[in-house]
């Protein structure tokens, strides 16, 4: 066990200087492996960011019942007492038509509209607030409530919800196509590398077969150099993200401002932030086993 | 240690560079392979090395059908043998003590370890106090003798030399010879490639001379 971990501390080592030993090189494969994850690490910041929006936004979901003109207050009772014994429902609200009226009439511009009227024009109503929020859920609720007798119309505010969902899935498919376009990148950056390191180190990995090298002792240090050449990039990558998440705090929070909502952009969490460096060093270390398996046939 | 059971090999296209040879090699012997350059000289050190797997026949190294073993197998194999290569593969990027240490950074020594016996083989072919150089900045019969020290800083017991004595002159190679003769008589088996058998005559080593392949 010492001696197996003594070899593998001699090969991180070896990766370290020689990625240390050539460092335009490395500077190069760094800022490629970095810019082309940043991307997709961006993109999931933002998407996540706005889910966060989304749920701020839609965490009241509204559903408007009116009721036809033929309903009287007792007609309207006895939905409200249907509506409260529902277990779906967050909350009930009637709203008389007086009190619509008046509400409308305090409104900018249309007081004048009002007054001209012969009655008042507004149906008794109810604002509910359902208790689950997904858009299918809220369209099933939606259709029972309009079979209630008395209900001339229910109206759903879910249709910018199921908008905005529906943009979010397609930003997280396309994020996901990206991400997996530019990792093949990465562990094709990583194969090259990893190639014209093994010619490089051709000599070496000669004489160590001939003095009792195992495949495993010669691939070691080259596994360690994808690695940690995904490390890096992942790195990079999360700095860029970072710096980049700290550049549009400000602006990002003046355009909220504008439409009085409450958000602040945050970085990437902390396990999405080792998530990518997970994944950056997986696919550093997948370039160097596609590569070897290659490359040290040849020799 | 070292049986030859009527053991061929042929390269592409039909050349035999060794056809039926049969003998054998005691422990702690010190044996010359002799012949004329082409004979099969460096052939027969990597049939026993597994470098090569001959074509026909069984080469036997201390009971171990070596031409049949998994390739898995071999680097095991060579961590007991001893090799001094013609062209001694060292490597240049590395000074002469790391490229002492890598056999044994190979077979899984503790880096301390590994030093004082890396020191121990420099200091045994008279290198010690050049362990920093680079191999380039070393004159020939050094460069010679820091792959000796590599060969034999494992402690092996069969030691295979390939011509270490080529392209030197005669005081560097009974420098060198003297070397093998000093690990023969600790009891190392060692088998050399050689056409300049006069340093090791007085050790009354076995010969066995090779003409086309075959035992003269």
């Amino acid at each position: 066990m010492i001696i197996w971990l003594a070899q593998h501390r001699a090969a991180f080592t070896l990766a370290l200087g020689r990625l240390a030993g050539a460092p335009l090189n490395t500077l190069l494969s760094l800022l490629a492996i970095g810019i082309a994850l940043a991307l997709p690490a961006g993109g999931q910041m933002l998407m996540g960011n706005a889910q966060q929006l989304v749920r701020k936004s839609t965490a009241t979901p509204r559903i408007s019942v009116y009721l036809n003109a033929e309903a009287d207050r007792s007609a309207a009772s006895a939905i409200e007492t249907k509506l409260k014994a529902r277990s779906d429902l967050k909350s009930v609200q009637f709203l008389p038509r007086e009190q619509t009226l008046a509400r409308m009439k305090t409104a900018e511009g249309l007081a004048d509209v009002i007054d001209s009227l012969p009655g008042n024009p507004f149906p008794d109503a109810f604002a509910l607030e359902p208790k689950d929020e997904q858009p299918a859920t809220l369209e099933a609720l939606a259709a029972e409530l309009r079979k209630l007798p008395k209900v001339e119309h229910v109206q759903l505010d879910s249709a910018w919800v199921r908008r905005l969902d529906a943009l979010l899935r397609l930003g997280r498919t396309g994020l996901g196509l990206l991400a997996l376009m530019l990792g093949v990148g990465l562990v094709a950056i990583t194969f090259n590398t990893i190639r014209l390191q093994v010619l490089t180190q051709r000599a070496e990995i000669e004489v160590s077969r001939l003095l009792g090298a195992t495949d495993a002792f010669v691939r070691r240090p080259f596994y360690y150099h994808g690695a940690l050449q995904g490390l890096g990039g992942g790195l990079l990558a999360w700095l860029i993200v970072a710096g980049a998440t700290l550049a549009l705090r400000g602006p990002i929070g003046e355009l909220v401002q504008l439409y009085s909502l409450e958000f602040a952009l945050t970085p990437l969490a902390p396990a999405e932030s080792a998530l990518l460096l997970t994944i950056a060093a997986g696919l550093g270390w997948l370039g160097a086993l596609l590569s070897l398996r290659q490359h040290l046939r040849e020799l | 240690m070292i049986r030859f059971d009527h053991v061929a090999k042929r390269y592409p296209p039909g050349i035999d560079a060794l056809a039926g040879l049969s003998f054998d090699i005691g422990d702690g012997e010190l044996a010359l392979i002799k012949g004329h350059s082409g004979a099969g000289k460096s052939t027969l050190l990597k049939l026993i090395a597994a470098i090569e797997r001959p074509t026909g026949g069984a080469v036997l190294v201390n009971g171990q059908n070596v031409g049949a073993l998994p390739r898995s197998a071999i680097p095991y194999l060579r961590r007991n043998l001893g090799l001094v290569f013609q062209d001694q593969k060292l490597l240049y990027d590395r000074s002469a003590l790391d490229n002492v240490l890598l056999p044994l950074s190979i077979a899984g020594f503790a880096p301390k370890e590994s030093v004082k016996r890396a020191r121990a083989a420099l200091d045994k072919v008279g290198l010690l106090a050049r362990e920093k150089a680079m191999p380039i900045a070393l004159s020939g019969g050094e460069q010679q003798r820091l792959a000796i020290a590599r060969a034999v800083v494992n402690r092996p017991n069969l030691l295979l030399a390939d011509e270490p004595m080529a392209h030197l002159d005669p005081d560097t190679a009974r420098d060198v010879a003297n070397i093998f003769l000093d690990f023969h008589r600790v009891g190392v088996t060692v088998v050399i490639a050689t056409y300049d058998e006069s340093q090791f005559l007085a050790a009354q080593p076995r010969r066995i001379v090779l003409d086309h392949g075959r035992l003269q």
